[in-house]
């Protein structure tokens, strides 16, 4: 009866100690201002591309051939495009486009790179294959990679999420592997292996959230990155195809009025430059918290 | 020194087989036959059917590969029906510009990088240290192509400094080339100008808290000395490789920045040969870039060996 009172007693100081853990960390990015402001920067780019269509009064596809490349205005904010769309509402859509893409990307990349980390970390045969394809992948520079991919299969949303997952796959398998090489010589695993857990349950259990921190840090910059190449590819016609909009795509019907249209090319630059500089300050401030190691080089 | 370069050219060939594996996929993974693709609609069925038999596409898949591989092996990256010359030839017709452009991006990235972060380091924590910091931040949030197009807005649109786009080889007169080439540079450099400074001025930190550097100052080395005499032949490694690993993204990131102004270049190539289907040119600009890429990293890790003996001896 003792014994288990005493247990108790342990679990709440072991929660209490979680919950300061997790205040100090809190309290720790929030110092960091930079990291804030990119935090701030995500947040409001999550709510325009969600909430944004909800207030918008134009449709993103309606063409008017009498507006064609208007100026921004008080009835359209931002000018017209050069079939009289709306540049405001395709932007938001965009967002929606653009966000979806890197989110997708960076998800689909996260957790096949995981399964791929972990497993190559845990068994020394699949290592070498793995890691050797890995490299392969990793030395394709990444938009060539991504333009042969985009060549082959055909210019669609879906296929850009594709094309760019098997691109950045191997940036979190590498970061992946390399924690849990460190935590599988951990005398705990060692422990579990001796009571006999099976290796699912060792590698997905008590490896992988060991792993979770480097990962993290890591689909942040894929997230961005992701951006930026939808965004390339689009602009080169060979990513998210028209009439949707996305910010690449709208750049590259923006290249071609220069002349006339400034606001196609700045409106829709200004979002990927913000959105970038988001999660690069976010990715920077988490680095700084997660890996104490870049922080004291850094510093 | 001869056995760390074999082992370090040992250990790229399984990463070349895995590259040309993905690459010769990548043409099978098209849909529909490729022979068709290739040869375009006009195609009569006779026409096909010889190219199918002449590229072996009846063969099972592994002794396709093991042909095409060979060729290219001997030079033979294929032969492009568009652009009716050999794959091989069309790149070569086109790598000067690239050259050009990724060469000047480097040099800026040298000249303008390399000094921001060691001005950067010295006066750490400063104004001028975080304002640095700041805007080499914005540089590597801008992609290539956005500045390629903001800088067209400005300086052609409207301020008419500067021409649109286009391309004038070196041969006709230095002042000609850069003219035609300097936005382009910019666009290009800015990222790796911003990553360079930033990898210069950690690493240079880093080593300043060394105790050698310590010892150096407390004997009364000059400031001056101690840091390019000392401090920054130890920060050089990775200097060294940030500028070796964005030397293969300027040549492609040049793709992307060659549309932009017109310039004929690999880069241009691709983007066109992927608007026409012409697999063949895709596949060899592809597997040539990245063995050039490969080659370049490698070129690296041995610079290393030459700059820092304690990387060639920890090999053994």
């Amino acid at each position: 009866m003792e014994a288990l009172e005493k247990r108790e007693e342990l679990i709440v100081i072991k929660s209490n100690l979680k919950k300061q853990q997790r205040q100090l960390f809190i309290r720790r990015f929030f110092a960091n201002k930079l990291a804030v402001v990119g935090l701030a920067i995500i947040i409001f780019l999550i709510l325009l591309s969600i909430l944004g269509p909800l207030v918008i009064s134009h449709d993103p596809y309606g063409m008017k051939v009498d507006d064609r490349l208007g100026a921004p205005s008080s009835i359209h904010l931002l000018g017209t495009d050069e079939f009289g769309r709306d540049l405001l509402s395709r932007i938001i859509y965009g967002a929606q486009v653009s966000m979806g893409v890197g989110f997708a990307v960076a998800a689909i990349a996260s957790i096949v790179g995981m399964a791929v980390g972990l497993y190559a970390s845990y068994y020394r045969v699949l290592d070498n294959v793995l890691m050797r394809i890995c490299d392969g992948i990793m030395a394709f520079p990444a938009i060539l990679l991504a333009i042969a991919l985009m060549a082959a299969l055909g210019a669609s949303t879906n296929n850009v999420i594709l094309s760019l997952s098997i691109v950045y796959i191997p940036y979190i398998a590498r970061v992946v592997r390399s924690a849990a090489l460190v935590v599988r010589e951990e005398t705990y695993i060692e422990a579990m292996k001796a009571q006999g857990a099976s290796s699912w349950r060792i590698i997905w259990l008590h490896i992988a959230p060991n792993t979770l921190s480097p990962l993290i840090v890591q689909a942040t910059f894929i997230f961005a990155n992701a951006i930026i190449v939808e965004a390339a590819l689009s602009f080169l016609g060979a990513g998210v195809p028209a009439p949707d909009p996305s910010w690449g795509n709208i750049l590259y019907d923006g290249k071609k009025v220069i002349f006339t249209a400034w606001w196609m090319v700045v409106y829709p630059g200004i979002c990927i430059v913000l959105s970038v500089l988001g999660f690069n300050l976010f990715g920077d401030g988490l680095r700084d918290l997660l890996d104490p190691h870049t922080n004291q080089a850094k510093k | 020194m001869k056995a760390f370069i074999l082992k370090r050219v040992l250990a790229l060939l399984p990463i070349l087989f895995i590259v040309s594996i993905v690459v010769f996929l990548v043409i099978h993974l098209t849909p529909g036959d490729p022979a068709t693709v290739m040869l375009g609609d006009t195609a009569t069925e006779e026409q096909v059917k010889a190219l199918r038999e002449q590229l072996g596409l009846n063969n099972p898949i592994h002794e396709q590969y093991v042909h095409w591989i060979s060729g290219v092996f001997q030079g033979d990256f294929g032969y492009s029906y568009f652009m009716k010359q050999p794959v091989m030839d069309t790149i070569i017709s086109h790598l000067g510009p690239t050259v050009s452009l990724a060469i000047l991006a480097e040099i800026m990235a040298i000249l303008i990088g390399i000094p921001l972060g060691i001005i950067a380091a010295t006066r750490r924590g400063s104004a001028t240290d975080q304002s640095l910091m700041g805007v080499a931040l914005l540089g590597i949030s801008v992609p290539s192509f956005l500045l390629g197009l903001f800088l067209v807005l400005v300086f052609a649109v409207q301020l008419r400094w500067l021409p649109v786009g286009g391309y004038e080889p070196l041969s006709e007169g230095l002042l000609l080339h850069l003219k035609y080439l300097i936005m382009p540079a910019i666009a290009l450099g800015s990222m790796q100008i911003a990553l360079t400074a930033r990898m210069t001025r950690s690493s240079l930190l880093e080593v300043l808290n060394t105790n050698f550097i310590k010892a150096a100052r407390s004997k009364g080395v000059k400031e001056r000395h101690v840091i390019y005499r000392h401090a920054l032949r130890n920060a050089f490694l990775p200097i060294l490789t940030v500028l070796g690993q964005t030397f293969g993204v300027l040549i492609t990131g040049a793709a992307v920045v060659e549309t932009i102004f017109n310039i004929p270049g690999i880069g241009q190539l691709i983007i066109n040969s992927v608007g026409r289907r012409d697999y063949s040119v895709i596949q060899g600009v592809v597997l040539f870039v990245t063995f050039t890429y490969v080659f370049i990293n490698l070129v690296i890790d041995l610079l290393y060996g030459v700059i820092d003996p304690r990387v060639r001896l920890d090999q053994k």
